[in-house]
């Protein structure tokens, strides 16, 4: 058992990190979300229970390596299909918002 | 050409000719039969199924879009190909399957069940995909699924929710639960999903048919839409082992276009489900934390009789621990959500799907990311966000990527002891629609039992083993070693031998 004072789950401020993931959240949301992802943190908590302080982390369960091909060339995806499910498109580019000023 | 004159279970309609003397016989392999004796074609197989989904699909919405005349048109080629005396290309060649909407097949939708994908139709194949359609199978239509695949009860699709055949009051369960509903209402006789914490597993077991979740690595996830990719594995879901079998085999197999696919033979499946009527000499696993406090009593005595039946072919039981499944849960939803909240940034409005326009980008990006995700999209954006952000990533994703080290040595010091664990799937049985939908700890909570083999990369098969007193259907887990799905496919297959089919089609 750690310092059992680090299973108090920190205060989670959900504006900031909806920022990080760019959503924008109505004023319901951020205080539903926070109240529902408060219970999800303390429960979270019991992992700090755990002493893993000799333990290797997992990334993936399976072991993996490089994969190398063969430097060829082959078909790409063409122009016009790229672009056919974008929301607006012109002169084969997609097209965004400004900018630059 | 009998045809039960009940007709209330038959997938045959009065317009179609569908030959099946039984109409709950519409596995792969009985329809393949049919095929090659020339009792029907594929044509009618396939339009049969069409009438199916028009008749039933109302009650259950399994589908969010079939291809009818796409699969009418394959339909015939393949029953020209037959005629012209063409060998088969396959045991599939002919015949429909189902894709879950978030694995790509080029021209058709692929939206996750999300907004945000509105209008989307992919432009390339997944590699399953590839296979199928080089098996000469039939891709009848797209499953509901929660969107992103990010739920347990198909609750959480942007198209509404899928209802369970069994009981259209109750959860499919998900995130897999149209294709779970489809093939248990016999509107396909397979289909696939992807399971990330038990999404193929637990709506197989809620909707009573089998499903299988292979290795990770043993099958390519080239154009299944990501959400957790050190997670994310792609399977069958089909009426049983000898259909999850074949499916099983046409998918897998290292893929150049998938990094993590690994190079092993895939071995001939369906050989292992031959001479099933004994298994001695094989040790059964039950792990004491799978039958722990919260499992539903008619779930447990299922189970436990489902292990007695296999020791009465032999098999040896043996009780074994895995120690840290209580921590499963929490740390499946610190890697999955961390892992997700980076793969979903691809959604942003620029490339494909919804859009809503801003002074800039970012502002574009807020307003696209906030009409388009619905909220267990989000709430999990956010608590992975959080879990790798600057202060926190080392108590919380590091600490989950260390428990999940332990997880792992659970599973390896319980396989030192036997051959594959048996246990539920779910603690219960399939929840009412609506039951758990406020409340997202407890619907984590649904997947304790299945999001382990995730965390430890390994394969489990979901089979149909009883049904409660109101007629819900249970599944039991067969939990097997990495690559090992042939032998857990023999012990479902020895199940299903001894305890005859749980088959049989709800009314609808």
């Amino acid at each position: 058992m750690n310092n059992p004072t680090e299973t108090k789950a920190p205060a989670m401020n959900v504006e900031h990190v909806a920022h990080l993931v760019r959503m924008e959240l109505t004023p319901d949301e951020t205080e539903s979300f926070g109240r529902q992802l408060g219970r999800v943190l303390e429960y979270i908590g019991q992992l700090q229970q755990l002493d893993v302080a000799e333990v290797e982390p997992t990334a993936h369960a399976v072991p993996v390596r490089n994969v190398l091909r063969e430097d060829r060339t082959a078909p790409g995806l063409p122009r016009e299909e790229a672009l056919a499910n974008a929301p607006l498109a012109r002169q084969g580019l997609f097209i965004v918002p400004r900018i630059i000023e | 050409m009998s045809r039960r004159s009940d007709g209330q279970n038959a997938i045959a309609s009065g317009a179609a000719e569908f030959p099946m003397s039984d109409p709950a016989a519409i596995s792969l392999y009985e329809l393949g039969e049919s095929l090659a004796h020339g009792d029907c074609s594929s044509t009618d197989i396939v339009q049969a199924l069409l009438d199916a989904i028009a008749r039933k699909d109302g009650r259950i919405h399994a589908f969010l879009h079939v291809n009818a005349e796409e699969a009418l048109s394959e339909a015939r080629t393949a029953d020209r190909r037959r005629a012209a005396g063409e060998p088969p290309r396959s045991p599939l060649d002919g015949l429909p399957v189902a894709l879950k909407d978030n694995i790509s097949a080029r021209g058709q939708p692929c939206g996750c069940a999300s907004r945000i994908l509105d209008g989307y139709r992919a432009t390339y194949d997944a590699t399953v995909v590839a296979r199928l359609r080089a098996a000469g199978a039939i891709l009848l239509g797209r499953t509901n699924m929660d969107e992103f695949a990010m739920g347990s009860s198909t609750e959480n699709s942007a198209f509404g929710p899928t209802r369970n055949p069994w009981d259209t009051d109750r959860v499919p369960g998900g995130s897999s639960g149209g294709s779970a509903a489809a093939v248990a209402a016999h509107m396909v006789p397979a289909a696939l999903g992807s399971d990330t914490g038990g999404s193929i597993r637990q709506p197989a077991s809620f909707c009573g048919v089998v499903g299988l979740k292979p290795t990770y690595g043993r099958v390519s996830r080239y154009g299944l839409v990501a959400f957790a990719s050190s997670l994310d594995q792609i399977g069958p879901l089909a009426c049983d082992t000898r259909d999850a079998a074949r499916v099983l085999a046409t998918i897998a197999g290292p893929d150049p276009m998938d990094g993590t696919c690994v190079d092993v033979p895939v071995p001939d499946y369906e050989a292992a489900l031959r001479d099933v009527e004994r298994l001695d000499g094989l040790r059964i696993g039950l792990p004491r934390e799978y039958f722990a406090a919260g499992l539903d009593a008619e779930v447990e005595r299922a189970v436990r009789d489902a292990a007695d039946c296999l020791a009465a072919l032999g098999a040896e039981l043996v009780e074994v621990n895995l120690p840290h499944t209580p921590y499963a849960v929490a740390t499946y939803y610190l890697i999955a959500t961390a892992e997700a909240s980076t793969n979903l940034a691809r959604f942003d409005g620029v490339r494909y799907g919804h859009r809503v326009e801003g002074a800039d980008p970012i502002e574009m990006y807020l307003r696209t990311r906030a009409a388009g995700f619905g909220p267990e999209v989000k709430r999990r954006m956010i608590l992975g966000a959080f879990a790798l952000s600057t202060g926190y990533y080392d108590a919380y994703y590091l600490r989950a990527q260390k428990v999940r080290t332990l997880i792992r040595h659970d599973f390896e010091a319980a396989f030192a002891r036997c051959d594959v664990l048996l246990g539920p799937v779910a603690p219960t049985p399939a929840f009412r629609l609506g039951e758990k939908l406020a409340d997202p700890l407890a619907m984590y909570l649904e997947d304790i039992l299945t999001i382990p083999v995730n965390l430890a990369g390994i394969c489990a098969l979901a089979v149909p083993c009883g049904r409660t007193a109101a007629g819900l259907p249970i599944g039991a887990q067969i939990i097997g070693p990495a690559f090992e799905e042939g032998r857990i496919l023999r012990i479902g297959a020895a199940l299903e031998q001894a305890r005859g089919p749980f088959r049989g089609a709800p009314t609808l």
